[in-house]
């Protein structure tokens, strides 16, 4: 009855049933590669974290996963099953005007989110359902999230989009880092989403090796 | 095909074949006599042992320079003193033999020779050392960068982290050893943020406790269980995002059996092989400029002696490898 849907990096992630309903059970096994003491500290904190966050993305109105049950002792979520497919296998086959549309979409919710102290922490095309059912578009995968309203934290959370789809989708990423801005915009207004763009291109140079931070000295 | 390193504290010239026979090998590091990497005074001890280290290489391929078919040269990413001196040198046997300039990035010459080293074809590549760290794996033409650091690499965090409590350089044997006395773990900042991390809170935090008066050997334990977990944590989880069936562990910091251990674990999970490069070219050398050299050029890739300027902050994702297109 139970299928591993995928033995991600942070948790298993399997397909089950729950008083008749399907749903998906992650359990974020201990990591061999972690000192117990360490492992059990990130593994609570994060299970506890990522359903409270869950549950507040939901009352903003975003599409994702219903909480159904929450067990921190052995880091373990249940909640509902989305049928559909992962953004990242689709996004070559999607014509121009779905793309423009599921992006600027992704924008507006990155900046509800935002807009309300929440940082999504792993924002990428494989954490991004299409919905078969209703063709709505979800957000999963929240196990990294955290609050915070500060520039530095909204800047690594775009970044990290930004960076996600330049590395897995090349030839796209231009126009779709684009609308998703303009969807971001909508909810964060035209002075913070600059605010937003300029840090992004801040992190970008800081401390690493860019080839653009010459040209700053 | 010659090529000459010079990115930081190592000046090392290599000779190879672009079917990947090392033929010499021959590398002088500039150890700092207190603190850090001083550029300058790098770049005076790389020019001192360039005529010395050029020799030396010849006579262990036993070859003449003149059979030689290009130099090669790393111009970047690296300390801008130590980067001119090992372009100088390249510039002026390329014009005084007549050899084509061959451009080579540092960071992809780590990749190609680990890869040689180990015969992983497209592994997801874990680049680890004192100014790197980076989480890539090929797609699309290039390297693309699926993870690295936000602010300092790892080695800087635990070489800053010795040299502050005055334990000595390189820094992270000796805090490894100091690790093996540790008993007690302190919770110290894990700072993943998706696939990247983070290491300066880190810094900040552990030697904030050392001043407090916490036992070194534990939170030389802490400090790189924290730091090591934080890197496979990253690999692991672009190791699910991208789906490469090999991993392949590169860099200064790939000697460390603790940080392979770890890996190795990770791997087992995923069912991907994992490999990792061997001692003697995990550090800075000029083989690796040379092997990496000689896969460009039989792809043409040369540089004019005029336009071939030094590139402090070249990012692998700048960095065409036609080489790797023969996978698609």
């Amino acid at each position: 009855m139970d299928e591993i849907i995928s033995i991600g990096a942070e948790a298993l992630i399997i397909k089950s049933k729950w008083f008749g309903l399907d749903v998906i059970i992650k359990k974020r096994i201990p990591k061999p590669y972690r000192i117990k003491e360490l492992d059990d500290i990130i593994r609570t904190e994060r299970t506890i974290m990522e359903a409270r966050i869950m549950m507040e993305v939901k009352k903003l109105g975003i599409p994702c996963p219903t909480i159904l049950e929450v067990d921190p002792e052995n880091a373990v979520i249940i909640m509902d099953y989305i049928e559909g497919e992962k953004l990242s296998k689709i996004v070559t086959k999607l014509s121009k005007e779905d793309l423009s549309r599921i992006f600027t979409l992704i924008g507006e919710y990155l900046g509800k989110m935002h807009k309300h102290g929440i940082i999504h922490g792993d924002l990428t095309t494989s954490n991004i359902i299409v919905s078969k059912l209703d063709n709505k578009i979800y957000l999963i995968d929240f196990g990294l999230s955290t609050y915070s309203k500060q520039l530095e934290d909204r800047g690594v959370d775009v970044h990290l989009f930004l960076r996600a789809i330049e590395s897995t989708h090349y030839g796209i990423s231009k126009f779709a880092f684009n609308n998703f801005l303009k969807g971001y915009e909508k909810i964060m207004g035209k002075e913070e989403t600059n605010k937003i763009v300029e840090k992004v291109k801040e992190i970008r140079m800081r401390g690493r090796y860019v080839e653009e931070r010459r040209k700053k000295y | 095909m010659l090529g000459i390193e010079s990115t930081a504290h190592t000046y090392g010239i290599g000779i190879a074949t672009s079917e990947g026979k090392i033929l010499a090998n021959v590398n002088s590091i500039y150890k700092p006599v207190k603190g850090g990497i001083h550029p300058r005074e790098a770049a005076e001890h790389h020019s001192k042992v360039a005529a010395e280290v050029l020799q030396k290489a010849l006579s262990q391929a036993n070859i003449s320079i003149r059979e030689i078919d290009g130099i090669a040269v790393a111009l970047g990413p690296g300390l801008g003193p130590c980067l001119r001196v090992g372009c100088s040198v390249a510039r002026a046997l390329a014009v005084y033999y007549n050899k084509p300039l061959i451009p080579v990035n540092h960071a992809v010459a780590h990749i190609e020779i680990a890869k040689l080293a180990t015969k992983t074809k497209d592994p997801l590549i874990v680049y680890i050392s004192g100014g790197n760290t980076i989480i890539a794996a090929y797609s699309e033409g290039r390297y693309r960068v699926f993870g690295e650091t936000l602010d300092i690499a790892l080695g800087n965090c635990i070489d800053t982290f010795a040299r502050e409590l005055n334990l000595g350089f390189p820094g992270v044997p000796i805090v490894e050893k100091l690790a093996k006395e540790g008993k007690k773990f302190i919770n110290l900042p894990y700072r993943v943020k998706g696939q990247d991390v983070s290491f300066s809170g880190l810094l900040t935090q552990a030697l904030r406790k050392a001043k407090k008066g916490v036992r070194i050997e534990d939170l030389c334990f802490s400090l790189i269980e924290v730091a090591y977990s934080m890197i496979v944590e990253v690999a692991e989880r672009a190791l699910a995002h991208t789906g490469k069936k090999e991993l392949v562990l590169t860099g200064g910091v790939a000697r460390s059996k603790i940080l392979q251990e770890k890996l190795r674990k990770m791997c087992e999970i995923h069912k991907a092989k994992f490999a990792v490069v061997p001692d003697e070219y995990a550090g800075d050398n000029g083989a690796m400029i040379a092997y990496t050299g000689a896969l460009a050029l039989k792809y043409g890739i040369t540089i004019p002696v005029e336009k071939s300027f030094i590139r402090q902050r070249w990012r692998i994702e700048e960095v065409d490898v036609p080489w790797m297109k023969l996978l698609a």
